[in-house]
């Protein structure tokens, strides 16, 4: 792959939280038009991987591009610029609770457009239906369902008609059949528009069905990279663990029984 | 030893840390209160006018009415002392002077420290566990300038007004001791008590209090934002952001109170 042509490129991050080591030495690169899912056990890091995809944390060592500036280095300015190409799906959904819906799908094109008030309220309807919450503009977020709540925060992703979306767990959380509607709202939207996207999630289902390709991370570090099927193949005794769904005690006797076995030679 | 060596010094980190993060919040707050709005970026005005309701307007009758029992109080107490000498009409003086230098701007803090410092934490804190915080940033939006601004320029403005009402609550609640006390005629009372004030006399405590508005402002935003770890991380930076904010008003009061004695 030509580097010129990725349109998030991460190369050598390393990040610590205190002295406790997060990532380490994560090279990956984002192709244009591309989903990209990042795969792994909680606590691996892929929240921290995807703030700092944000530049909402400064790593150690390394830096971060997208399209070709790094926001390790760039101005407020330079930085909020590149920020107005992306949209963010938060874990939480992260919407403002002192705002109705369709107050806080409005905030960006409020705060940074020059647009009519009108087209504005018209641009908003058009976001809650893209993402089927049809006619709960008035509600407040405390108001809604977890489900409802990651769509809205989508909606409100999608404002700035948003080159890069970037989602934190969007399933995680949700009942198979809500689950199953998200990950179908993430399919249309590929299929729809330009969308370049990394998506973070710990469930196979989704991941095999959104990703064009996988990474998977384990302690802070990408141990698999590849297409749905390379990830199936791989022969990383973690990504098998994680594939098969084996618990972390029976992984830990096995390796012990491996050492036992080799111990005598 | 070397345990009490490392608390100290771990605490002195502590320390500079933390007023290391306040004081590049109030540069922050500073540049978009005061410089940021001259280059054209805009102040949330609306916002700020809400937050002056809540925390100026809404605090009204209880900054009210604790100065006027303090009033009463301190002309009662100064009354126990000064009638062995028989120099009970000098209560009025005491009691103007000591609201409007001391007891109106300190109460006043301290009444908003309880009130605003701890829910300004509570609100930044709720929204940094809910991700909200990450999200404005994300959208390109400054917190500061959406979140910290509005609340100061509310307190700016709203902690001289409050304080002159504390100092006028409390000069009226001496002048109930000394009327039904003392039978002291109420305009006597009230004209006395402007001979004593000297302008110098208020605008001190105006002064501190601007100093006051600005601390709490501070403390509970910078309270708020450093939330880490869900809803305990919430309650905890809500107390700490009362005690924070009424020590380091304390403080100040001490600070400006000796400058002004010996330089005004
Ligand atoms: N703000 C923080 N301070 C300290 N440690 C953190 C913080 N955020 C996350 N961590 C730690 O970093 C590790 C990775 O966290 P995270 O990226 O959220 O994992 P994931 O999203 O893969 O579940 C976890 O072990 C977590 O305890
Ligand atoms: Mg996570």
């Amino acid at each position: 792959m030509d580097a010129t042509d990725a349109v998030i490129r991460i190369e050598g991050l390393t990040t610590h939280y205190g002295t406790r080591r997060i990532l380490n030495n994560i090279n990956l690169q984002v192709r244009a038009r591309e989903t990209l899912v990042l795969l792994g056990a909680s606590g691996t890091g892929k929240s921290t991987l995807l703030r700092h995809i944000l530049a909402l944390e400064r790593p150690t060592e390394g830096h971060v591009f997208i399209n070709g500036i790094d926001t390790c280095r760039a101005s407020e300015e330079e930085l909020n610029r590149v920020r107005r190409r992306m949209g963010v799906l938060f874990q939480s959904g992260a919407l403002f609770g002192s705002m109705t819906l369709a107050d806080n799908v409005a905030l960006p094109l409020r705060e940074l457009t020059k647009l009519e008030e009108s087209t504005i309220q018209i641009m908003v309807r058009m976001k809650l239906d893209l993402v089927g919450l049809t006619g709960f503009g008035d509600y407040m977020p405390a108001q809604l369902s977890g489900g409802m709540r990651k769509r809205a925060g989508l909606a409100r992703a999608l404002a700035m008609d948003p080159e890069i979306l970037l989602f934190d767990e969007p399933s995680a959380g949700l009942d198979p059949i809500t689950a199953a509607g998200i990950d179908a709202l993430i399919l249309n939207l590929k299929k729809t528009f330009p969308l370049t996207m990394v998506v973070v999630t710990h469930e196979l289902v989704s991941a095999f069905q959104i990703a064009d390709r996988i990474a998977m991370l384990h302690e802070g570090e990408v141990i698999a990279l590849g297409t749905v099927e390379e990830i199936k193949q791989a022969s990383h005794p973690r990504v098998q663990q994680f594939l098969n769904r084996v618990p972390e005690e029976q992984m830990r006797d096995r390796e012990a029984y491996l050492r036992s076995l080799t111990a005598g030679f | 030893m070397g345990s009490l060596l490392a608390y100290v010094g771990r605490g002195t980190l502590n320390f500079l840390r933390y007023t290391g993060g306040i004081a590049r919040l109030g540069k922050d707050a500073a540049y978009w209160t005061l410089w940021a709005p001259l280059r054209g970026k805009g102040i949330k005005g609306r916002a700020a006018i809400h937050q002056m309701v809540l925390a100026g307007v809404n605090a009204v009758p209880i900054v009210s009415l604790i100065s006027f029992f303090v009033g009463l109080v301190l002309a009662l107490q100064t009354a126990y002392e000064l009638r062995k000498y028989g120099g009970t009409v000098y209560v009025v003086n005491l009691v103007a002077v000591a609201m409007s230098r001391q007891l109106g701007p300190l109460m006043t803090a301290v009444i908003v420290a309880g009130r605003s410092a701890s829910s300004f934490a509570a609100e930044l804190g709720t929204m940094k566990v809910g991700e909200e915080i990450d999200a404005l940033e994300t959208i390109g939006l400054n917190k500061v300038k959406f979140l910290v601004v509005p609340k100061f320029l509310a307190l700016l403005l709203v902690m001289p007004c409050l304080t002159l009402l504390a100092d006028l609550a409390g000069i009226a609640g001496g002048s109930i001791f000394t009327l039904y006390e003392l039978g002291m005629p109420m305009g006597y009372y009230w004209t006395r008590a402007t001979e004593a004030l000297l302008l110098r006399d208020i605008l001190s405590g105006l002064i501190k209090s601007v100093v006051f508005g600005i601390i709490i402002t501070m403390v509970g935003c910078y309270e708020g934002l450093a939330v880490r770890g869900g809803a305990e991380g919430v309650g905890r930076a809500t107390t700490s952001a009362v005690v924070t904010s009424i020590t380091l008003v304390i403080a100040a009061d001490m600070f400006f109170s000796v400058l002004f004695y010996y330089l005004w």
